[in-house]
Order: C-alpha cells, then structure tokens, then sequence
C-alpha cells in the first residue's frame, strides 16, 4: 500500500517504537538502525559517534605517542653537555614537532575525543548532534596531522616552534617549504577543532534527556561544554593568524613585515590570544575527569556543584584576558603589563575554588583508592606546583628572570601534565570498560602510577632549578662549562622512566582488552547515565530514553510515580527526541542523518585543497571545485530517506 | 620497606649527578644578584617562593588529613546522595575561608608585584653609562654612545664593560629576527624585535665577569649566543675605554704584516671591520680590538690562537648555521692571520 508521495511501507521496523528493553524486537531494530554499516566501504560511512570517537582518540594517543618519542630524543640530546647526536636543524624541527604535537594533535583533540564519545553517553543521547560533520571534522583533522608528519619524514617539518614568531617565521629568514606546512596545518586542525566545538555545544544543549536541567548536568559535560565554547573563541585568532602568515610567505603581503609597515609583535598578541585560552582548554577538561573521578571514588556528589560550574566559566572567560603575560620581554608598557599581572593572579581564585571544593569532597565521603583515583589525587601535587610557579611568571619583573628559561619548561610541564595528562590516564583508566566492556588490570595501573609520579617529578622538577641557573630554553646543546651537566642527566634519565611508566599502561590496555575483568555495565558504582547502559553500549547507546530526576541518576530513587523513560521513536529510522535548552523538555522529534561515505571524500577533497595551498596560490581556485561537488553530493537530499522518513510519519 | 629503597635510590642518583657538575666559568644565576635590579627581583622571589610553600604546605596537609580520615568504601558500593540535601555549613564554611585567604595572598602578590616593578623603574640613571646592543644572527654589536666627539663612540662586540656603580642605560634593537637580551646577575630580559627600540637599565655593584644569554629563539644558533658583561672599577672602565677609542695598532712584525694583507685581500674583510685598515665590512663582528676580548664566536670558544684558527678553518663546525664561511686560507696564510689578529689588542 503506496502513500500519496508514493512512499513504501516500511518492512525494517519503522513500525517499531522504542522503550522496550534491550533484547526485545525494537531493541534490535534500534540496534539495527543507528549501526555503522559494515564491511570496508563501510568503514568510510561510519558516523556513529562511539566509533568516530573511539578512532579519534586512537589517533590522538598514536600523535602523543609520536610527541613523547621527540621528547626522548631530545632529552637524549640534552642529557650531556656539547651532544652531537642532532645538530640544530634536526633538533629546531623536533622541538616544533614536539610542542606542534602535542598542543594541536593531542592535547585538546584527545578532549574532543573524549567529550564526543562520553558526552551523549552522559546525558542520555543516542548520537551526537550533526554526526557527519563530527566524521568530517576527524577526517580533516587526521589529514593534517598526517600532513605535517610526512612533512617531518621528508626533512620539511616547521623549525620555529610550535609558536613560530615572525620574522624568523617569515619569508626572509624561513626559506622553503617548511613553515607553509606548519602554518597550513594549524589552519587546518584547528578547523576541525572549531566543527568538534559546535559538534559538542549543539548536543549538550538540544540532545539531553528529559529531566536533564542544565542544573542536573555532570560536571564532566559542563567542562566540555564551556571548552567548546572556549574553542569557538580561540580558535579563530589563530586560523588568522596562520593564514596571515601563509600570505606573507605565499603572495608577499607584510602583515608581519617592520620594513614594509607591518609589526613582528601583532603575530604575538593574534597567538597568544588564543595560545593562553589554549592551555585552559586543554586544563578545562583535565577538571571535568577530576569531577567526574572523583565523585565516583568518594561515593558522593562533587561539594559545591554552582561553585562548581561558576569556577569553570570565570576561567574561560579570565583565560581571554591574559594573554600579554607571554610578552612582557617585549617593549609595551609597563603600567598596561601590570593589568595582565593582576588578570593572570586572578585565574588562580576559580581554581583554588575547585581545588578546595574537591579537597571538601573528599573529606566528606568514602574513598575507593583505585587507579582512577590515583591519577585525579596526583592532581593536588603536581597541578598545585604549576600553579604556583604560574604566579611567578605572572609577576612581570619576576617573569622577566624566568620567562624563556627551563623554568618555564617546567612550569607547562607541570600544568599541561599534572592538570590534563594525569587526569585524563585517570579518566583512561575510569572509563575503559565503557571502550571495551572489560577493567584494565589494577596492579599494573598502580605499578604504571607510581612509575609516572615519581618519574614526572625527578624529570622536571629539576628543570626549575636549570632555568634559575640561567638555562634558556630551544637550545640544542649546551656548553660544558655551565654547570648545567649534572641536572640536565638526571632530568633525562627522569624522562625515560616517565615513558617507561606511560608504557605500562599502554601494555595494560593491550593486555587488559582481552584479558581483563568483565566490567558489567556499572563496575565503579558510579552516578551517571553512561553507566546506566552496556559496556561497551550497544549502536544507539541506549533502548530507552532515561528520564533524570537528578545530577546523579544512579544514586538517587525517582519520586514515586514519575517515569523512569520516555519511549515513541521509531526504531526503524534514526529519530532523535529534541529537549529545550535549560530544563530539557521534550520539545520535538528529528531524523539524524545516515551514514555516508561523503563526509569522508569531502575531507580528502579539502586536504588536496589545503596542501595545494603550500605550493600555489591557485590551489584557491581550482582545489574549491571538488570541495564544493563533495559538499553538494553529501548535502543532497535523498528520496528514499524522505520517504522512509514519511512512511513513519503515517505509521505512528 | 621497597619504596624506601626506591627513594633512597633516586637521592643517591641524584646526589651523584649533582656531585658530577664542574662549577660554571662565568656567573649566570638569577639568585646571584650583582646589582639592584636582579636585587629587587630577588628580593620578590623570595616573598612568592615564602607565601607559596605555605600554601603548597597547607593544601597537601589538608588532602593527606582528608585521605587518612575518609572511611573506605568497596570499589563497587553505590553512592550516597544524602549532600544534596544538606547544605553542608562546615565544609561552606571552610572553602569559603579558604578562597578568602588565596584572594588575600594573590593581592598580596599582586601589590609586592607592582612595587618591585617601581622600584626597577626608577633606578637612578644620574651618570650613566649609554650603551647601544644590537642583535644578530647569532651575535652581538656593542655600540658606546658617550663621549664629545662621534669619534669617541666605540664600536665592539659580543662583551660589554661597564664601571662598577654606575647605571648603564642599553639602547636594544635588532637586525634580523626577535632576540631577547637576559643578564641573570644583573637584569631581567628584554626583547631585541626588529623595527621597535626598547631599553634595558642595570647596575653593577660588584666587579666581576657576567654571562649573558640570548633568550628568545632565533634560529640555528640561539643556543651559542652569548655575550660577557665585565663589570670593573671605574679607572679600569676608563683605560678599557681609551684603548678601545685607538685605531688598530699597525702590525710590526712580518708574519702580522703578511696577516693583515690575508685579511685585506680575502674575504674577511668583506664582513668584518678592523678600524685604521682597509677592511670596513659591516656584516660581522668590528675586529679592530678582538684580541682583547676573551671569548670568540658570541661566548663559543675561548680566545686563543689554536681556538681562532680552528674557528676561521671551519666555522660550521662549532657554530652549524653560523653566517661566516669557511675562508679557505694556505696554511701559512691561516698562521699569519691569526697572528695578526692576535696583535689587536
């Protein structure tokens, strides 16, 4: 029986309603429905976002992988006075390579990794929102990744560091090919950066379940919430500022040119605009794990929730107004650097106020002393003395002894390391049977713990000391008569064992994917919605909508008579319950798209575009076309899926 | 017992690696203040580093307290959602106090901050010394503007000599890239940027040799970019000075003669100016005086003759990237250069 657009009646189960439990007939159609499908082509099709995710994060770690490979080398390098091992056009390439790495291929991708897998996991979502575009944003970001490490392989990786200040950036004093990639490939990672932002924003603010009030959010989704929006703000600073760059080395425009009316610092206030904001979106989520850690492993809600969420906003916001304390060498005015001094000293309130909220959290509950537990506890240690050393360099006139010195090596270290890389080996940790439905072996969690806290310390801890002792920073040797030789080996022999320990995990992972404990869906006791459903959750994440009545889903009893889901949508085609932004009423249904290998060819079609771009200006003109037929193709509407779509429209 | 060893370990290793670093040559440390200015910063250091431990201190006693009292609870036991109903008064109260006393402390910080700055700024610059340094890949022009006669001014490079007690005003600007000017013993540093002058003030308050440092990485050679500051007793500066105001002496003895018509003829004297003779290259280090200097190559090599043949043989070799060619010289050309070099004292 034909509709009147001629639509077919549906035979896979459009007439199939959710909110059975799983193992029923809709359950299996829901199951069915929101696959990826399979086989290789459909390995190109995937938009399921715990697939996506799950290869983002992969990518992610084989990047940091790759960074901490350059720090062994370089501290290899350093490990002796007058080292001949690299010369410095090696060693210029592998510092840019390593801080390049690890800021724009590991350190916020991994947290837009993590935020598109657990997100929709935490708020009851069967997806996240756009889910072709979430494909699209990987697969750029993975092309030019990849593109700036067969730059590297070919002797072309960027040697003026990952902030590469002009003019020894520039055209005079950078001939060749090696900066246009790196500049090129910023522009383009942090394009991905931007779509994962608005991936991220529009479903926590339209997917959320029923019930889920901005109030009832976890505080993990409040941390990748104002992390989006911190990259929707950051992000584009420095997409101009690397395009601007690119033009002067490509066409001849003197953006950053003194001798043609350009300014060498203008570079510095686009970058550090938004390279301060940057080390806060890498830290925001490092918070969101500790919340979320932490919490489970004291068996009680985070203390102070509004304090909280309000904490994690003033630091977004403070992190754009500090972005001069990188430059106070430079020749601006002293009273207008005092501004900065005081902005700077004033992040330290919001997190204070976390730290101390966690410290009350803590005190107040039941502890579980588990791995996860571990890392988000090294927290307090390590975060804490970055901080502190954070206020130094915030003072002006002390930051001029310090700043560009190994002291401030040690300063991000202890900051990027302390505050996102432990906490998120916790989270790792955490939420690993979530990737794999089995718990990653204790014993080896601890043995990898000790190793990387005692190993991260002696590393760079004397890394202060070297910087006091006048060692300044980029360089690739160092002479014998510094007195630097004694430290500079011990901090090496520090950074081996910390790869040693970082190893162990990565064995316990391998390991522990065949041969770990069964998880169940809940093995932590944990509060939130992603433990409500399978390890690893089955295609739509879950068969019935869950209706919240509170932050912690799990711990808490629903008031008598009030339902516990909500059920209606279709089974048979990918619908999606739409809820209001601050108190999560259901407002309307819609269809989420299918998969479809386009996302992917317009990807490739925008890295040919993008990598045409380092060699010819033209590349603008021609590379457009194939970007443009990929985006039309994937945009096209599709008869069969608006039929489909109205066949369910007239069954229900 | 076993994370005894393991400690125990690691301060022997330390301890023998410590144990294993000679004593620098010269002093760069920026807790040897050798004049005000690294004095005031010193001085603040020491406040941030005080206030700090404190806080350190407190915040991991009040984590270890909490860990040690929490009760502990199986790893699968459900939480208890009984806060959320009790508004919690104590640990309110306790966090409040808490950001109280940081918001304390940062103005503090904050006040002691700005107070150093001022006291860095009006260091007194009655009598002072002026001094231009401009800075190259990857060395440095040293340009004395005092005097009454544009004859008086003094061009060197790579070692500044300032009179113990009196300020010297440097004047920065850069040919190339950005460069950062750092004296740990005498001052914080200041960025060289191309098409922008800045300034730096200092004072020596204790005769000594001083190494400085390019901070701000400039390409190839950032690593070997050093510089010596002399700091010496006023007549001392003066003879300094008067000597360095004096053309080069005309070389007596044949192999310098010899030298100096190498150096004429070659390219050196493409690059590098020696004042009184024919070579007036602007590109490199002003050599007139280089025999008086004790480093060569911005702080690389000390300044002998065995290191100064070495280094015209095959500057890569020392400085890869360096900007001077290898100048391919007869063995007996190479001797004589050197000792004409030698004898410009």
């Amino acid at each position: 029986m034909r509709g009147p657009l001629g639509e077919q009646p549906d035979e896979s189960g459009a007439h199939l309603k959710d909110g059975a439990p799983a193992g029923s007939a809709a359950a299996l159609a829901l199951d069915r429905t929101w696959s990826d499908p399979p086989g290789l082509l459909g390995w190109f099709c995937a938009i399921n976002h715990k697939t996506i995710a799950t290869r983002f994060l992969v990518t992610t770690l084989a990047f940091f992988a790759l960074g901490g490979l350059l720090a062994a080398a370089m501290r290899l390098q350093l490990s002796r006075p007058e080292n001949g091992l690299m010369g410095p056009d090696l060693y210029n390439q592998v510092f840019t390579m390593h801080g390049s790495t690890m800021m724009f291929l590991f350190a916020v991708p991994v947290m837009q990794a993590m935020a598109t897998y657990f997100v929709p996991l935490m708020i009851g979502a069967r997806s996240v929102a756009f889910p072709r575009m979430n494909a699209y944003a990987y697969y750029v970001f993975l092309a030019g990744g990849t593109m700036l490490w067969i730059a590297f392989a070919f002797n072309s990786a960027g040697d003026a560091g990952w902030f590469a200040y002009p003019p020894l950036s520039g055209p005079d004093y950078s001939p060749g090919k090696r900066i246009d990639f790196w500049a090129q490939m910023i522009t383009y990672t942090e394009l991905a950066a931007l779509l994962e932002a608005v991936v991220v924003i529009t479903t926590v603010f339209k997917l959320r379940a029923p019930g889920m009030t901005l109030g009832r959010m976890p505080l993990f989704v409040w941390a990748m919430l104002v992390t989006a929006f911190a990259v929707l703000f950051a992000m584009p600073a420095v997409m101009l500022s690397s395009t601007a760059l690119l033009l002067d080395r490509l066409v001849g425009t003197h953006f950053y040119n003194p001798a043609e009316g350009g300014d060498a610092i203008l570079w510095q206030h686009l970058f550090w605009f938004f390279g301060h904001p940057e080390v806060y979106l890498i830290f925001m989520p490092g918070l969101g794990f500790m919340s979320a850690i932490i919490s489970t492993f004291t068996k009680r809600p985070v203390f102070g929730y509004t304090a909280m969420v309000l904490s994690l906003i003033a630091t977004a916001f403070l992190s754009f107004g500090l972005w001069v304390h990188h430059m106070f060498a430079t020749n601006l005015p002293d009273l207008g650097k005092t501004f900065f001094t005081a902005a700077s000293m004033l992040i330290a309130i919001p997190s204070a106020t976390q730290i101390f909220c966690w410290l009350a959290t803590i005190g107040g509950g039941r502890l579980v002393l588990r791995t996860p537990m571990l890392y988000a506890l090294s927290f307090f240690f390590i975060l804490v003395i970055g901080g502190m050393t954070g206020l130094m360099l915030a003072s002006v006139s002390l930051d001029t002894q310090v700043h560009d010195t190994y002291f401030v090596v040690a300063h991000l270290h202890y900051v990027l390391i302390g505050g996102a890389v432990f906490p998120l080996f916790g989270a790792l940790y955490y939420w690993y049977p979530k990737f794999t439905g089995r718990v990653m072996s204790e014993k080896l969690g601890k043995a990898s713990f000790w190793t990387m806290f005692v190993a991260f310390n002696v590393a760079f801890f004397p890394m202060h000391v070297l910087g006091l002792q006048g060692m300044p920073r980029r360089i690739y040797t160092y002479q014998s008569g510094m007195g630097w030789d004694g430290l500079n080996l011990l901090s090496s022999i520090g950074s081996y064992a910390f790869a040693f320990g970082i190893f162990l995990t990565l064995a316990n992972a391998i390991r522990s994917r065949r041969a770990g404990e069964v998880a169940g869906p809940d093995p932590w006791g944990a509060g939130t919605l992603e433990w409500a459903t399978d390890s690893p959750p089955a295609p739509p994440n879950f068969h019935r909508i869950p209706v919240v009545h509170g932050p912690y889903p799990l711990w808490e009893v629903p008031p008598a008579g009030a339902p516990t889901h909500v059920a209606g949508l279709s089974a048979g085609i990918r619908e999606h319950l739409i809820t209001t932004v601050i108190d999560a009423k259901p407002d309307h249904r819609t269809t989420f798209p299918a998969p479809t290998p386009w996302p992917f060819v317009a990807a490739i079609c925008t890295t040919i575009l993008f990598t045409g771009l380092v060699f010819t200006p033209w590349a603008v003109v021609w590379g457009t076309i194939p970007v443009a037929i990929a985006l039309t193709i994937w945009f096209w509407p599709k008869r069969a899926e608006v039929r489909r779509a109205l066949a369910v429209e007239k069954a229900s | 017992m076993k994370r005894l060893a393991v400690v125990l370990a690691l301060s022997a290793l330390a301890a023998a690696v410590l144990a294993a670093t000679p004593t620098p040559d010269a002093a760069h440390q920026v807790f040897e203040p050798m004049g005000p200015q690294a004095g005031h910063i010193g001085q603040l250091w020491n406040l941030f580093v005080a206030i700090c431990a404190v806080v350190f201190g407190v915040v991991l006693a009040v984590l270890l307290v909490a860990l040690w009292r929490a009760p502990r609870a199986p790893h699968t036991a459900p939480g208890d959602v009984s806060p959320l109903a009790d508004p919690e008064r104590r640990a309110t109260r306790r966090v409040g106090l808490g950001v109280g006393a940081i918001t304390v402390l940062l103005l503090v910080l904050v006040v002691a901050s700005v107070f150093t700055d001022r006291a860095i700024a009006r260091l007194s610059l009655k009598d002072a010394v002026s001094l231009e340094v401009t800075a190259h890949q990857w060395w440095w022009t040293v340009k004395y503007l005092d005097g009454e006669h544009v004859s008086d001014r003094v061009e060197t490079a790579n070692e500044i000599h300032v009179p113990v007690g009196r300020p010297v005003i440097v004047q920065l600007r850069s040919d190339d890239v950005i460069h950062s000017l750092w004296l740990p013993n005498l001052a914080g540093k200041r960025d060289l940027i191309p098409g922008r002058t800045a300034m730096v003030t200092f004072r020596a308050d204790q005769p000594g040799v001083y190494r400085g440092q390019c901070a701000e990485f400039c390409g190839y050679q950032h690593a070997l970019m050093g510089l010596l500051v002399v700091a010496e007793t006023p007549e001392r500066y003066q003879a300094w000075l008067q000597a360095q105001r004096q053309p080069a002496q005309p070389p007596t003895d044949a192999q310098a003669v010899r030298g100096r018509t190498v150096f004429e003829s070659t390219a050196c004297a493409m690059c590098h100016t020696v004042n009184g003779t024919q070579a007036q290259g602007k590109k490199a280090p002003d050599l007139t005086h280089v025999a008086s200097r004790s480093t060569l190559a911005a702080g690389t090599l000390p300044n002998t003759r065995e290191a100064l043949a070495d280094w015209i043989r095959d500057p890569q070799k020392h400085k890869p990237g360096t900007n001077m060619p290898a100048v391919p010289l007869s063995r007996e050309d190479l001797d004589a250069v050197v000792t004409y070099l030698g004898s410009l004292r």
